[in-house]
């Protein structure tokens, strides 16, 4: 048998300092990270089932609405201006998947593992988000494949790309957060399931995903200014296609929104694991 | 030297119901420590508040000298833990699900892939290390448990019900693996079991309880001889738990039956 790693000196109390603890937070986003990506190369299926929604709405509402003219996008072919939508689309629905992911880890006795390693809360549930944010990603690459391959005229802007990139991250960790925080409130898989189901569309449908914020009702424009989706959206399309927005605002938005979504989702963490 | 693990009059209610009640409980260094118990007693419960699960009031619960409502995470350093359930991830292989933890555990770099690689081996799995832990055998997953949870080099171990479910070879492959690396390390190892023959065998010293109250405690031998000559620790379990073993599952027994159950399909 070969030698095992010998256990540690006796215990000594751990000093409490912010860099330490930064530090701590960045270790435990790569383990949870490259964990996902482990998952995501034992089993690709998941990855090409995930890209069927986005490729029929990519091609067949896409390509139709953009033949007819139906939605007024101004000098942006419709294609165009919806496939932001559609990869922050496909980021959500991996996100909101999350929250029961969590329900079933808690009864496969996993969450309470990974509760039981010295990672604080936070840190968990930021490294679950983060994790959702390189999933989405992985996916959005698809998506922008496919996009490209209908002719979608996206930047070739190398920072602009890094952009997207983190807008995605930012969106699903918000998403992913928002899961578990119903996951912590309403404890069982099938409540959640159906919950999940009852908010992801209406969350695109009131955003500004499919159309021109211009054409919505104004009782729609509302609920579209306190969606982060909306924001996502919007950063994505100033970035990939170069349509005006609001970068900065954005930003701001989706960054918020994420940490409070994380301090919320962590407060909730023990609920969930006791339930 | 300090008790690896010590509870005084520990407490535990879920609402009001009380699961565990004026519980105390000191492990020697380096000793396998049983805690036994029909369905419902509180063993899962004791568990779950000794590795901070569950709150526990300051004062009543310290491993190795911590206490763990105050210094949590330190006490989660010393902590190796296996759930009930079957809990490794089916979706990683054997080698990601043992590296995930020697991350989480903040193994350095250096060390990583070495104590994985010897956690792996000494539980039997090195052939079997990078297939997908969803062609093991409900034995190899505790094994992979057990290696999730040694890798860190814990001072104690904390298994629940680590054979429940496992075919006879399965179960004495399982505590083969416990005591070589006990021999080895010298750790103290906590298990809850309500198998009395593994009790009797395996255990140092054991804690009978029933209904949330420690009703017997001692070596094996001990609580045999106390109740007669020829007395089995099936007897003695009798004695003190008073009725039948169905019987006093009752209270538990929906939620027990619905973790078997999850048990049994994440196996499967
Ligand atoms: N989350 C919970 N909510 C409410 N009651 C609970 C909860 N967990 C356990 N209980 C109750 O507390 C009591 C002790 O349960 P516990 O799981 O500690 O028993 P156990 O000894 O581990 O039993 P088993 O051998 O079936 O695993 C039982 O009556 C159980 O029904
Ligand atoms: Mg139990």
């Amino acid at each position: 048998m070969s030698v095992l790693p010998a256990a540690p000196p006796a215990a000594s109390v751990e000093r409490f300092s912010p860099v330490g603890e930064v530090a701590l937070l960045v270790r435990r986003m790569g383990a949870m990270c490259l964990v996902e990506l482990q998952k995501l190369r034992h089993d690709r299926t998941e990855l090409v089932t995930r890209t069927v929604q986005p490729a029929l709405w990519l091609a067949v509402f896409g390509t139709t609405f953009s033949r007819i003219h139906a939605i007024p996008t101004g000098s942006t072919p419709y294609l165009d201006f919806l496939a932001p939508g559609i990869l922050a689309q496909s980021a959500l629905f991996i996100a909101i998947f999350y929250g029961i992911q969590v329900i079933w880890e808690r009864d496969a006795g996993v969450l309470a593992k990974l509760l039981v390693t010295p990672t604080p809360r936070t840190a968990l549930v930021t490294a679950k988000a983060f994790a959702a944010g390189i999933r989405a990603l992985v996916q959005a690459v698809v998506v922008v494949v496919i996009a490209l391959l209908l002719g979608v005229g996206f930047t070739a802007n190398p920072f602009k790309l890094l952009g997207a990139a983190a807008v995605v991250v930012l969106g699903s960790a918000f998403f992913c957060c928002l899961s578990i925080t119903l996951a912590g409130v309403v404890l069982s898989r099938d409540r959640l399931m159906g919950i999940g189901q009852a908010i992801t569309m209406p969350l695109f449908f009131a955003s500004n995903a499919l159309y021109p914020v211009d054409l919505m009702p104004g009782w729609l424009q509302v609920i579209n200014k306190v969606n982060p989706l909306s924001y996502e959206v919007d950063a994505l399309r100033g970035l990939l296609i170069g349509t005006p927005a609001r970068l900065g605002l954005d930003a701001v938005v989706l960054v918020v929104a994420a940490a409070v979504m994380i301090s919320v989702a962590s407060a909730l963490l023990p609920r969930l694991a006791r339930g | 030297m300090t008790d690896p693990v010590r509870t005084q009059g520990l407490h535990y209610a879920f609402s009001d119901h009380v699961a565990v009640a004026e519980l105390d409980l000191a492990l020697h260094p380096g000793e396998v420590f049983g805690l036994l118990g029909p369905n419902g007693a509180g063993k899962t419960t004791t568990i779950r508040v000794i590795t901070t699960l569950l709150p526990a009031p300051p004062g009543v619960v310290t491993v190795a000298g911590l206490d763990v409502a105050r210094h949590r995470r330190q006490v989660r350093r010393l902590l190796g833990y296996v759930p009930q359930q079957l809990s490794a991830d089916a979706s990683l292989s054997g080698r990601e699900n043992v590296a995930l933890f020697a991350r989480l555990f903040d193994v350095p770099r250096r060390e990583r892939a070495d104590a994985v690689d010897s956690v792996l081996d000494a539980m039997g799995l090195t052939e079997a290390a990078d297939r997908t832990a969803s062609t093991y055998s409900g034995g190899m997953v505790r094994r992979l448990e057990l290696a999730q949870a040694l890798v860190s080099a814990p001072q104690v171990l904390v298994l629940d019900e680590p054979t429940v479910g496992l075919d006879p070879v399965a179960r004495s492959g399982v505590w083969d693996r416990i005591h070589e690396v006990r021999r080895e390390t010298g750790m103290t190892v906590l298990v809850t079991t309500h198998a009395m023959e593994e009790a009797e065998l395996h255990c140092d010293r054991v804690a009978l309880l029933h209904r949330g109250r420690k009703r017997a405690e001692g070596t094996p031998t001990e609580l045999m001889d106390a109740l007669g000559p020829d007395a089995t620790l099936d007897d003695v379990f009798r004695h003190h738990t008073g009725d039948t073993l169905t019987q006093s599952g009752q209270e538990g027994s929906m939620r027990d039956v619905r973790t078997a159950r999850r048990t049994a399909r994440r196996v499967g």
